[in-house]
C-alpha cells in the first residue's frame, strides 16, 4: 500500500461524483429533505415525536445512501474492466479500498454536517449531548455504508441485482434496531439478532448522544460499529482476486 | 541469443470444466510484434489474461521476463489492452490518464507524450462517454502505453476502427517493438496477419501454426492466411 496510491483513487473517486452533477445535487439536498419532512410530519403532533426519532434517522440516511452509492459503484468498476485493470497494476487492494472510505468518507462529512446542522439549527431538534458528537457517529455509519456496500457488490452481477440488496441487508436492520420495537422488548432471538447488527449501534449512539451528555457509551458504539467497518472492509478485500478462475 | 519475453510451456487452462486452452507451448519475443489469430471464442483472450496474469491457470506454466506470470514485480512492466476499453466513461481522456499515471507513479509528461502516440491530443479534454468507439478503445491503449511498458498485450485492439486508423494504429505498434518492446495482440481478422512479424494460428484453444506469415504461406502454399489457416485446419485429422 502507498499513499499517493490510495489518494489518487479517493481523488478519482470524488472527481467522478463531481463530475455527476445529479448525484451530487441528491448525496446533498436529499438528507436535509427528508429531515424538513420527518419536521414537518410531526409539527401538529405533541410529545416531541421528532426528536425521539429524528437522531435515528440522522444514522440511518448516511448509511443507507452510501451503502448504495458504493455498492452500484463498485460494480460499476467491476464490470468495466477498470478494476481489472488497477489490480494487474501496482496498486494493493488496501489502496483501493481505503480510497473509495476515503471519498465516500469525505462526503458523507459534508452531507452528514448538512442534515445535522440543519436539524439543530434550524428544526430545533432538541439533543443533550453534543451536536458534533453526532456528526462524528453519522459519519462513521456512513463509512459502515461503504464497506458493506463495497463487500455486497462482489454478489452482484448487474447493478440491478446490487440495489436488491438494500432491502434484503439494510431493511432488516432498520426494523431491528430499535426504531419500531425497543431492542429490550423484542423476542428473544431477535434481541440476539439486533445485538449482531451494526446499525442497532449505529442508531443506539445517536440515541444517546440526544438523550445525555454521557460519551462513554458514545464512544463504545463507535468502537464496535468500526469493528464492523474493519470487518466489513477486510471481507471486501478478500473479494478482490487478482485472479479469475 | 535473446531471452524470450514470454515462455509459454504445455499451458493448460480450465474454465467451468471446460477446457479453453489446451498444452499450449510457445514463445514471443522482444522487439517484434506477434500476432494471434483465431476465431472468436477460441481462446484468445483466455490466453492472453494467463499471460497478463489474471487467469488462473491449471497445468504446465507461463514465464514473463522469467518470472511466473501475474508476479508483482511483472506490475509496472506489462500494458495490458482488454477487448472492452477499461477506462472511467464519467471522466475526460486526460483525467483518465492522470489518474492512472498516479496509481503507476510516472510522470505527468507521459501522459501527453501517450495521447500523441495514440493520436488523441486533441481530444484530452473530452468526456470519455462523449467519443467514438474507436477513441475509447485507443484511450484505453494510451493507459497501457503510460508505464513505458516492455511487454504489451492487446486484446483485439483494432476492433470496428476505420481502415485509416487502423493501419496507423498497426504503426504504432511497429514502432513500441523498434524500442525494444514485445508487442503481442489478438485478431479475429485474418487480413491483419501480414502486419505482424510473427503469427500464431489458433483454434479450439490450441495453437495450429507458428511462424512468420510468409512461412506460413509457403508451408501450406497458400496465397493469403485465411486460405492457410483453412488448409491447416482441413489437414488436421482431429
Amino acid at each position: 500500500m502507498s499513499p499517493r496510491i490510495t489518494l489518487a483513487v479517493a481523488a478519482r473517486v470524488l472527481l467522478q461524483i463531481r463530475r455527476d452533477r445529479r448525484t451530487l445535487a441528491m448525496l446533498l439536498v436529499l438528507p436535509c429533505a427528508l429531515m424538513t419532512l420527518l419536521w414537518w410530519m410531526f409539527h401538529d403532533v405533541g410529545g416531541g415525536p421528532f426528536t425521539s426519532l429524528g437522531p435515528a434517522l440522522l444514522a440511518l440516511i448516511p448509511f443507507i445512501i452510501m451503502f448504495l452509492v458504493t455498492s452500484v459503484t463498485t460494480l460499476r468498476e467491476r464490470t468495466s474492466g477498470t478494476l481489472e485493470r488497477l489490480l494487474a497494476m501496482p496498486m494493493g487492494k488496501g489502496d483501493y479500498l481505503l480510497g473509495y472510505a476515503l471519498a465516500f468518507g469525505l462526503i458523507a462529512a459534508v452531507q452528514s454536517a448538512l442534515a445535522v446542522g440543519l436539524s439543530v439549527w434550524l428544526l430545533d431538534l432538541g439533543i443533550t449531548g453534543h451536536a458534533w458528537l453526532l456528526l462524528v457517529v453519522a459519519v462513521v455509519d456512513a463509512i459502515l455504508g461503504t464497506a458493506l456496500g463495497l463487500f455486497v457488490s462482489a454478489f452482484a452481477q448487474t447493478e440491478f441485482q446490487a440495489v436488491q440488496f438494500m432491502p434484503a441487508l439494510v431493511i432488516p436492520q432498520i426494523l431491528l434496531c430499535g426504531l419500531f420495537v425497543a431492542r429490550d422488548a423484542l423476542p428473544g432471538v431477535l434481541h440476539v439478532v439486533s445485538d449482531l447488527l451494526p446499525l442497532s449501534y449505529a442508531v443506539d449512539a445517536m440515541r444517546t448522544v440526544a438523550s445525555s451528555t454521557e460519551t462513554g457509551d458514545v464512544w463504545q458504539d463507535l468502537g464496535i460499529i468500526a469493528l464492523f467497518v474493519v470487518g466489513g472492509l477486510a471481507l471486501g478485500a478478500l473479494t478482490l482476486r487478482r485472479q479469475s478462475p | 541469443m535473446v531471452t524470450d519475453a514470454v515462455e509459454v510451456t504445455d499451458l493448460t487452462v480450465v474454465r467451468r470444466g471446460k477446457e479453453v486452452l489446451r498444452d499450449l507451448r510457445f514463445a514471443v519475443p522482444p522487439g517484434e510484434v506477434t500476432g494471434l489469430l483465431g476465431p472468436s471464442g477460441c481462446g484468445k483472450s483466455t490466453l492472453m489474461r494467463a499471460i497478463v496474469g489474471v487467469q488462473r491457470i491449471s497445468s504446465g506454466s507461463v514465464a514473463v521476463f522469467g518470472q511466473p506470470a501475474g508476479a508483482k514485480s511483472l506490475r509496472d512492466r506489462i500494458g495490458y489492452v482488454t477487448q472492452a476499453p477499461s477506462v472511467y466513461d464519467d471522466l475526460t481522456v486526460a483525467e483518465n490518464l492522470l489518474f492512472f499515471a498516479r496509481v503507476l507513479g510516472v510522470d505527468k509528461d507521459r501522459v501527453a507524450r501517450c495521447l500523441e502516440q495514440v493520436d488523441l491530443a486533441d481530444s484530452r479534454a473530452s468526456v470519455v462517454s462523449q467519443l467514438s468507439g474507436g477513441q475509447r478503445s485507443r484511450v484505453s491503449l494510451a493507459v497501457a502505453l503510460l508505464g513505458e511498458p516492455t511487454l504489451i498485450v492487446l486484446d483485439e485492439p483494432t476492433v470496428g476502427l476505420d481502415p485509416v486508423l487502423r493501419k496507423q494504429l498497426w504503426g504504432t505498434f511497429h514502432e513500441l517493438a523498434d524500442q525494444g518492446a514485445a508487442v503481442f495482440v489478438s485478431s479475429h481478422v485474418m487480413d491483419e496477419a501480414d502486419r505482424c512479424d510473427r503469427l500464431l494460428l489458433m483454434r479450439d484453444g490450441v495453437i495450429i501454426a507458428d511462424g512468420t506469415p510468409q512461412d506460413l504461406r509457403e508451408k501450406t502454399g497458400a496465397a493469403d492466411i485465411e486460405q492457410a489457416f483453412l488448409t491447416l485446419v482441413e489437414g488436421d485429422p482431429a
